[in-house]
């Protein structure tokens, strides 16, 4: 369907920078998931007569860290304008932005792309208010009348704008997942809450009009949406229809995009710098923040392989998540490294994914007690993994479990025994084995797993083999 | 020179209607209006920085610290139609 | 007078004075004010008359524009799009009053949305200036002034954003201050030009003025333009040594000529008590009213974008689609007036004419700001008339806006510049009185007053009242 290299993407990302405990220009809570409507305002964030606007600094200190973190060069000097237009969840008929003064131009982050590593070059980030949330009696477009929830109006929101550097709706995906990772290791985001990164992408076929889809606030629909408007102009282009420029939205129920705004499509939003509001200079502060950046995802991803010895998949995969990383090096602390990373990366992320669950879910000090045990060997592995299960369904301590579910490997009699069996029984197998085939010993091995039902350890029981064998022999 | 088309162009920019009757009144005492406002082109301020504001401050914060919000009822008190907790809009399509 | 009242509260009653005023203003033909919180005060009075709590306005009655934010009280801003709007919070500065012990007594009439010069765009009709009922008070803050000269209030609050605390000032024969812009925070003031305007006093003396702004001046974190105060109490080192500029452009064609004669001879009269004056040029101040009004309308049609009906005021329209439904609300909802300058600052800052109209403006703003600078190199105070003309009749002017827009010729500059002016009663063309406008540089409020003071002192006009006030 996609023909490779002619779809060309362009992003535009609202970050709610959520981790602050205060709106951007107001001290209303920003804890407002779950909370009745309306209940996080008040006259500056509803936009009373006669309120101002105050500039929350932490807001700028985490747009700061943003623009670094994304290799953006900050502005010396930066203002607020007011981008005046009407709309019914925005309730001072204006929302105070940084318009051609954005905090930070320039950057670019690394993605994996369709080919190998992709750079994506960042235009700008800059600061901007959010504005409320309508919620339709029924759908947008049959409603009879629309209500109005103000608790998210005025939340910090940082614009990512990235130049058209994406080619397919993948790789879109790819920056996003990036771009999340990157924001929650500044630990100025938590991607979780609902509502908390919305897009506006603009996308064509090469040689085309461009459409914006908008307000698109999922990962995995945003590469719905664009795929299903490429094959849209994919098709319009092959029965020789126009694309015009529009605004589209995405209707994520029944993965279409469908055309807004008409007569909007005139917008002059009659920017002027906001009265209100002084100027903004922080470059003087760019050598404090900077320093007080942590070790973002790429540069961890090195350290891990560097520092802990483990393949550069399981670097990736556990850095992906700044939870699962930090969880990582917790628990390698306690652990054989490697064999944390295995395990991790291998194991207890599919578990959690499966049931979409994430890692705050699991205990640290059972990860290390279960790693223990299996390098003790007093689990076996298909033991370990019903452990993590069972942690997962029904909580519980792993020394509980194990007994519970008898996971524990076959005490040493038992396994002697069993050897002694095994031996007597496999004389052909002997046979061969003495005339010097190696491979023999593996058979009488699997005997004596068969004979315990699994509970020892394979190492553990061909090296008993072996050493009955020899005694034997001697 | 404003003309009706304009008028028509900026009430629905601003949202205020205007009445089919009352758009000449607009366009005339508009023109006279901007046509007074031309006296400024008589000046030369290629050279002149604009003055957006009289105090030179910059770097004004508020540290990030929530404060109670205003009841829910008081937030809404003053609403024309509500339903539920929520402000009531007009429909948007 | 504020201190002489404040004994005389200390030693009698503050209920049955505030009685007083609430029987004075139902039977007065004024039409002052918009709404009276007369339950709210004669319980606070009731309260002091038994507590007697201190405070620099302990026990006062105040009246308050309805441009500025009261807690409980309706604010309208005298416009049908408001009505019934109760703010849920106070304007700092009535936050400040109420610290002081003052008492809010109601809301004062104004041109709609502050955006006029006679008080006649009312939606509560217009108000009429106690000298002659048949003429205007001045505007917008034309209600707190005639409260005041009609004695009706003992002081008042008002709102500045090209001379409309001056101008009503000067048409009542009252004293107003509009203070040096980020001296009186602006939080709770319903903004008309943000960048312009300035929350000032309406009272019958100079030293009275001082008090109030002595109490609602300083810094306030919920406005990022406020600034620090200095002292406005005792102000007795006079004009004596002061430089007076008078600018030729304040004067001449277009200037009643009794008007000229007043404000000269008040120029001698501060000769006299000490102070030297000399000729000062503003050359910009023609293109003043053109830079005003482009800026004022600009930001006004951005700061009057909120009233769509949806979360306050008045939503009489059937629920159509919302784009629909706002236009409407906001053409029943606005005044004429309003509705030009909302135009107007739309077109101003639309694609196109932003560089023409907006930018061109705010750069004039600074060749005006940049006259007074030069200026106050060389004196320490200018001196003007406020307005180049007496009280006129109500209906003469408002049917030609730009008519009107003329009448601020001599205020707006100094909205533009950002720098303080008082306006002062100096003499009487036939019964009506004539406002002196003495300008400071920024922050130069306490040397303006002083002079102010040493004026009024040896003058005999603040003292003579209107009859309907006697
Ligand atoms: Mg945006
Ligand atoms: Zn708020």
């Amino acid at each position: 369907m996609t023909q490779k290299g002619d779809v060309i993407i362009g992003l535009e990302v609202h970050v709610q920078l959520n981790k602050l405990q205060s709106k951007l220009f107001c001290g209303c809570s920003t804890a407002y998931h779950n909370s009745p409507p309306n209940s996080h305002t008040c006259p500056v964030c509803l936009g009373l007569p006669g309120s101002l606007p105050v500039l929350n600094r932490k807001s700028v200190e985490y747009g700061l860290r943003v623009a670094l973190a994304l290799n953006c060069q900050v502005q010396q000097e930066t203002y607020f304008y007011r981008k005046n237009y009407y709309y019914p969840d925005l309730p001072k008929g204006f929302q105070i932005s940084q318009y051609d003064f954005p905090l930070a131009v320039g950057g670019s982050i690394l993605i994996k792309g369709d080919d190998g590593e992709r750079k994506i070059r960042i235009t700008r980030v800059h600061m901007e208010e959010d504005p409320g949330r309508l919620v339709h009696a029924g759908t947008i477009d049959r409603a009879k009348y629309s209500m109005v929830d103000y608790n998210r109006c005025g939340m910090s929101l940082l614009e990512v704008v990235t130049e058209p550097d994406m080619r397919s709706p993948k790789e879109a995906r790819a920056f996003l997942d990036k771009l999340r990772t990157i924001l929650e290791y500044l630990d100025v985001f938590d991607g979780d809450l609902e509502g908390s990164m919305r897009v506006d992408s603009n996308i064509s076929l090469a040689g085309g009009e461009r459409a914006e889809v908008k307000n698109i606030s999922s990962h995995k629909g945003v590469e719905k949406a664009l795929s299903y408007e490429i094959t849209r102009q994919r098709n319009m282009k092959r029965r020789g229809i126009r694309v015009i420029q529009e605004t589209r939205h995405f209707d994520e129920a029944r993965n279409i995009t469908v055309s807004i705004r008409t007569k909007e499509e005139a917008h002059d939003y009659r920017y002027f710098p906001e009265p209100d509001l002084v100027p903004l200079r922080v470059a003087d502060w760019v050598p404090e923040v900077a320093a007080s950046l942590p070790e973002l995802p790429d540069a961890r991803r090195e350290s891990f392989v560097s520092q802990y010895g483990m393949t550069d998949d399981h670097a990736k995969s556990l850095t992906s998540d700044i939870k699962v990383a930090d969880f990582y090096e917790a628990v390698a602390r306690e652990s054989p490294p490697r064999l944390a990373a295995v395990w991790i990366a291998d194991v207890l992320k599919g578990e959690l994914n499966y049931r979409g669950l994430t890692i705050d879910r699991f205990s640290r000090q059972d990860m290390v007690t279960i790693l223990e045990m299996l390098s003790s060997e007093r689990i076996a592995e298909d033991g370990a993994v019903q452990v993590i299960r069972a942690l997962l369904d029904q909580g519980g301590l792993p020394q509980d479990i194990v007994k519970a579910r008898k996971l524990e490997r076959a005490g040493d009699q038992a396994v002697m025994k069993a050897v002694q069996e095994a031996v007597a029984e496999c004389s052909a197998a002997l046979e061969d084995y003495r005339k010097g085939n190696e491979r023999a010993l593996n058979f009488i091995v699997g005997q004596v797993m068969k004979k315990t039902r699994g509970r020892a350890s394979p190492t553990e029981a061909f090296r008993l083999v072996k050493e009955a064998v020899d005694r034997m022999d001697a | 020179m404003i003309s009706r088309e304009d008028v028509e162009h900026i009430s629905w920019l601003a949202s205020i209607k205007i009445a089919d009757e009352e758009k000449e009144e607009f366009v005339a005492k508009f023109n006279s209006i901007l046509e007074y406002f031309h006296e400024l082109d008589q000046l030369n301020t290629e050279d002149v920085e604009p003055t957006y504001r009289v105090v030179d401050l910059a770097n004004v914060f508020r540290d990030d610290l929530s404060r109670p919000s205003l009841p829910p009822e008081e937030a809404l008190g003053n609403a024309p139609r509500r339903a539920e907790g929520y402000f009531k809009s007009p429909r948007i399509v | 007078m504020l201190a002489k009242l404040k004994e005389q509260l200390l030693s009698g009653s503050a209920e049955e004075y505030l009685q007083g005023l609430f029987d004075r203003i139902e039977h007065s033909k004024l039409n002052a004010f918009n709404a009276l919180a007369r339950e709210s005060a004669v319980s606070r009075a009731r309260e002091f008359d038994r507590q007697l709590w201190g405070g620099a306005l302990a026990g006062v009655p105040i009246a308050i524009k309805d441009g500025i934010s009261t807690r409980g009280i309706e604010t309208t801003c005298s416009s049908r799009i408001l009505r019934g709007y109760i703010p849920p919070y106070d304007a700092h500065v009535i936050e400040r009053l109420k610290a002081e012990g003052a008492i809010i007594m109601g809301k004062t009439n104004m041109d709609e949305f502050a955006m006029g010069t006679s008080t006649e765009t009312s939606c509560f009709g217009p108000t009429r200036n106690p000298w002659d009922l048949d003429r205007v008070p001045g505007g917008s803050s034309g209600g707190s002034a005639a409260a005041v000269a009609g004695g009706e209030a003992p002081c008042a609050l008002g709102s500045d954003t090209g001379g409309s605390v001056r101008c009503p000032a000067s048409f009542c024969g009252v004293v107003g201050l509009k203070p040096t812009y980020g001296l009186v925070s602006r939080y709770g003031l319903i903004s008309y030009a943000n960048s312009l305007e300035q929350i000032g006093p309406l009272t019958t003396t100079v030293e009275d003025t001082a008090l109030l702004l002595d109490v609602i001046s300083g810094h306030d974190p919920r406005d990022t333009t406020s600034l620090e105060k200095d002292s406005y109490l005792n102000l007795e080192e006079g004009v004596c040594g002061l430089k007076i500029g008078v600018p030729d452009e304040y004067f001449g064609e277009g200037v009643d000529p009794l008007v000229e004669k007043s404000v000269w001879e008040a120029i001698s009269r501060m000769e006299e008590l000490g102070a030297s004056w000399q000729k000062v040029s503003l050359p910009h101040t023609r293109y003043a009213l053109a830079s005003y009004y482009i800026i004022a309308m600009s930001e006004a049609s951005s700061n009057l974008a909120r009233f769509d009906g949806l979360r306050y005021g008045h939503r009489e329209a059937e629920d159509q689609d919302w784009h629909t439904t706002f236009s409407e609300v906001r053409a029943a909802g606005f005044g004429k007036e309003v509705q030009r300058r909302v135009l107007l600052g739309t077109y101003a800052l639309s694609a196109g004419y932003y560089g023409r109209y907006y930018l061109k403006a705010l750069k004039v703003r600074t060749l005006i700001k940049e006259d007074f600078q030069r200026a106050f190199q060389e004196v320490d105070l200018i001196a003007s008339p406020t307005m180049p003309f007496p009280a006129f009749k109500i209906g003469e002017r408002i049917a030609d806006p730009l008519t009107l827009y003329m009448a601020d010729v001599f205020t707006v500059p100094i909205n533009l510049a950002g720098v303080p002016a008082i306006s002062l009663p100096c003499g009487f063309s036939q019964g009506l009185p004539i406002g002196l406008q003495l300008i400071a540089s920024h922050f130069q409020e306490r040397l303006m007053l002083r002079a102010a003071l040493a004026y009024e002192e040896a003058t005999p006009y603040h003292l003579q009242t209107p009859e309907v006030a006697a």
